[in-house]
């Protein structure tokens, strides 16, 4: 398309943001003088500043064409390839791990503390990428689950006095148990479907928990909730911090190496093959319903443990903590970083957590960013931040002829 | 005399008034390749969705009888459970998994053949970690076999079609079945790649122990392949035999070609 017909449409699209904004950017109403002020310089700074996105937007959606054109199968991700390069994992991985474990000790608490629930929405995100990017259920109540771990450390610490490091692992289990209760009877459903009563079963958790006083407390919800202990030690305010930070870390790590491990096992790809063709997939075998159950009760494992660390973090809980928004950012985190790809998945974690934060700035236009920004990773990059690469397995003649000699 | 391998007595489907398929009667022997033929809408695919436990038929039976093993029903069977028992399948419509590689896919087939849980995927004991290598070398084997082992770790998605087509067979063959169901094997493919296929087909009845049933509206291939023919027509079986009795058969013929019209 010639470069007349660009500039054609973005005069066109220029003119209608004008109408459009019209009447917040350029009527203002003078209350106290009763008088309504035209200020039409916005009126032209909306017309030039659409004119110049447009023409930007093209651009890069005519360049973005022209590179799929070019180089169809081999665009694997930037970070794969570091980390399939020998010579880079390590010093890679290493200026990672220093950058994290600095972290709390060169920025100040508030840092720190937005770092905490990024990387705890890292856990729900990997937990989720299981279930959605994996097993291609669309789970729109996953939430249920991040609320069943907070309460549930909430409620058997007030209770019982248990401790954080006794409930993480119960609420794990605990979190299984209500993904396969939940799972079993809306499992039969598939898509659209799926989503709508999933969102339902996340909503009645909430809802039961905003109105069952005696057990939940209501909407008043559930003060003074410890932090973890070190072997009984108590740490200071900053301190218990910093330490909450490295447990974060630690379950982090951790669900990095599950879930990767648990990607390319049986279980794993029973889960991506379902995903992609569910007939097929039966035709070769595998139970679709116990495939299905398994993804859900372990995406939901990892977000009641992600519970526990959130109740531990915030010393206060309330049903307010676990609605509807909470189970779409998440799907965010893991549509945008990149569906079942777990690198893509902590990317987006902590770009869609952090970057809010640090837009408060602009906090009037924050929403608008971040919105904006959204719709731009979707058009540029629909795989997500990074896309998933599959594993790649090596042969040569000799190691097979071991093979064989260790197996006759 | 030696139990036929699939029996399969009076299948009828009914999909509400329709009657897609009618007492169909089919037996096949061991090491046999039987074709299965007939017009479009025929019930043919039907048939095979009734035999695999995609569909439930109305009525009538699915008798198996696995090499060294006794007759079994395999009434009211989910598919997975049918291919457990030895019963593979591909699909009219290539349906492969896009978002995995080559490898991938035939491992999948090795699903069903594997025992780790989620707990040993987690905790990769020794146990877990052999029997992962060896699903990946038995997968690679069957690779090799099928002329596919240089896509190894390429996307499913990006072969050619004929590659696509050949896997799907490569991915049930790794469920070790002892029948294999193909589905229009060589439809949309060129010459060279349909006598690639020929070859292909009697190389697995004489070195796999598979046999096979196929629907394929390649008369070439069908009648150079097939021990055996069946014909169905409306849902309806109407004969059976050898390539030269089917060639020769009125009924046949008139099913495929329309009937002379009186005053022609």
């Amino acid at each position: 398309m010639p470069i007349k017909n660009h500039i054609k449409q973005s005069l066109i699209i220029a003119f209608w943001f004008m109408i459009l904004t019209f009447p917040i950017m350029v009527i203002k109403v003078n209350a106290i003088q009763q008088t309504i002020d035209f200020r039409w310089a916005n009126f032209l700074w909306v017309g030039i500043f659409t004119f110049f996105a447009s023409m930007i937007w093209n651009y890069f959606l005519r360049r973005n064409e022209e590179q799929k054109k070019t180089d169809i199968a081999d665009d694997i991700p930037l970070v794969h390839r570091l980390l399939q390069n020998d010579r880079f994992r390590r010093p890679f991985l290493g200026l990672l791990a220093a950058f994290f474990i600095a972290y709390p000790f060169v920025f100040p608490m508030y840092h720190t503390s937005i770092m905490i629930s990024a990387l705890v929405y890292v856990m729900l995100g990997l937990g989720l990428n299981i279930v959605v990017g994996l097993a291609g259920l669309l789970d729109l109540g996953y939430v249920a689950f991040y609320a069943v771990g907070a309460y549930a450390y909430a409620l058997l610490n007030l209770h019982f006095g248990l401790s954080f490091w006794v409930v993480l692992p119960m609420s794990a289990l605990l979190g299984t148990l209500f993904g396969v209760l939940l799972g079993y009877p809306v499992l039969r459903l598939r898509g659209d479907y799926l989503a709508i009563v999933t969102l339902g079963f996340g909503e009645i958790i909430r809802i039961v928990l905003e109105n069952w006083d005696d057990f939940s407390n209501g909407p008043r919800g559930i003060s003074d909730i410890p932090a973890p202990t070190f072997f009984g030690h108590h740490f200071g305010q900053h301190d218990a911090m910093i330490y909450m930070y490295f447990i974060v870390i630690a379950l982090v790590l951790m669900t990095i190496f599950f879930v990767n491990r648990l990607e390319n096992s049986k279980i794993g790809r029973a889960w991506i093959a379902l995903r992609d063709d569910e007939i097929a997939c039966q035709a070769m075998g595998i139970d679709k319903f116990k495939t299905k159950l398994t993804a859900f009760a372990l995406g939901a494992t990892w977000a009641a443990m992600g519970g526990v660390v959130f109740a531990a973090k915030t010393s206060f809980i309330n049903p307010m903590s676990f609605t509807i928004w909470e189970s779409i950012t998440i799907l965010c985190v893991v549509v945008i970083g990149g569906m079942g790809s777990a690198i893509g998945v902590i990317a987006g974690a902590l770009v869609l957590i952090l970057l809010p934060e640090y837009l408060r700035a602009v906090a009037e236009y924050r929403m608008l960013v971040f919105g904006a920004l959204q719709v731009i990773v979707m058009v540029f990059k629909p795989d997500g931040l990074i896309k998933s690469v599959r594993k790649v397995y090596t042969f040569n003649v000799q190691e097979k002829a071991i093979h064989e000699q260790t197996h006759t | 005399m030696n139990k036929p391998i699939l029996n399969v007595k009076n299948l009828t489907m009914n999909f509400g008034g329709l009657k897609a398929l009618d007492d169909v009667t089919i037996r096949l022997e061991k090491g046999q390749i039987a074709a299965l033929i007939g017009p479009n809408g025929a019930g043919k695919t039907t048939f095979f969705n009734c035999i695999t436990g995609i569909y439930e038929p109305t009525t009538g039976e699915v008798l198996i009888t696995p090499p060294g093993k006794n007759t079994q029903s395999l009434r009211r069977l989910k598919p997975n459970y049918v291919t457990e028992r030895g019963i593979a399948r591909t699909f009219q419509n290539i349906r492969l998994f896009h978002g995995m590689t080559v490898l991938e896919n035939v491992l999948i087939g090795r699903h069903c053949r594997l025992s780790s849980g989620i707990i040993k995927a987690m905790l990769q004991p020794p146990s877990q970690k052999n029997e992962e290598k060896q699903a990946v070398f038995d997968s690679y084997e069957i690779l090799e076999k099928i002329g596919l082992a240089k896509y190894v770790n390429d996307m499913a998605v990006n072969l050619p079609y004929g590659a696509q087509r050949r896997l799907e067979i490569a991915r049930a063959l790794a469920t070790d079945p002892f029948l294999l169901l193909l589905d229009e094997p060589a439809a949309g493919m060129n010459p060279q790649e349909t006598k690639e296929l020929d070859d292909l087909i009697l190389w697995l009845r004489d070195n796999e122990d598979v046999s096979i049933l196929l629907i394929e509206h390649d008369m070439k291939l069908v009648m150079s392949l097939s021990d055996w023919i069946h014909v169905v027509d409306y849902g309806k079986k109407i004969a059976e035999g050898t390539a030269a009795d089917i060639k020769a058969n009125p009924e046949v013929i008139k099913a495929y070609l329309g009937e002379e019209s009186e005053d022609a």
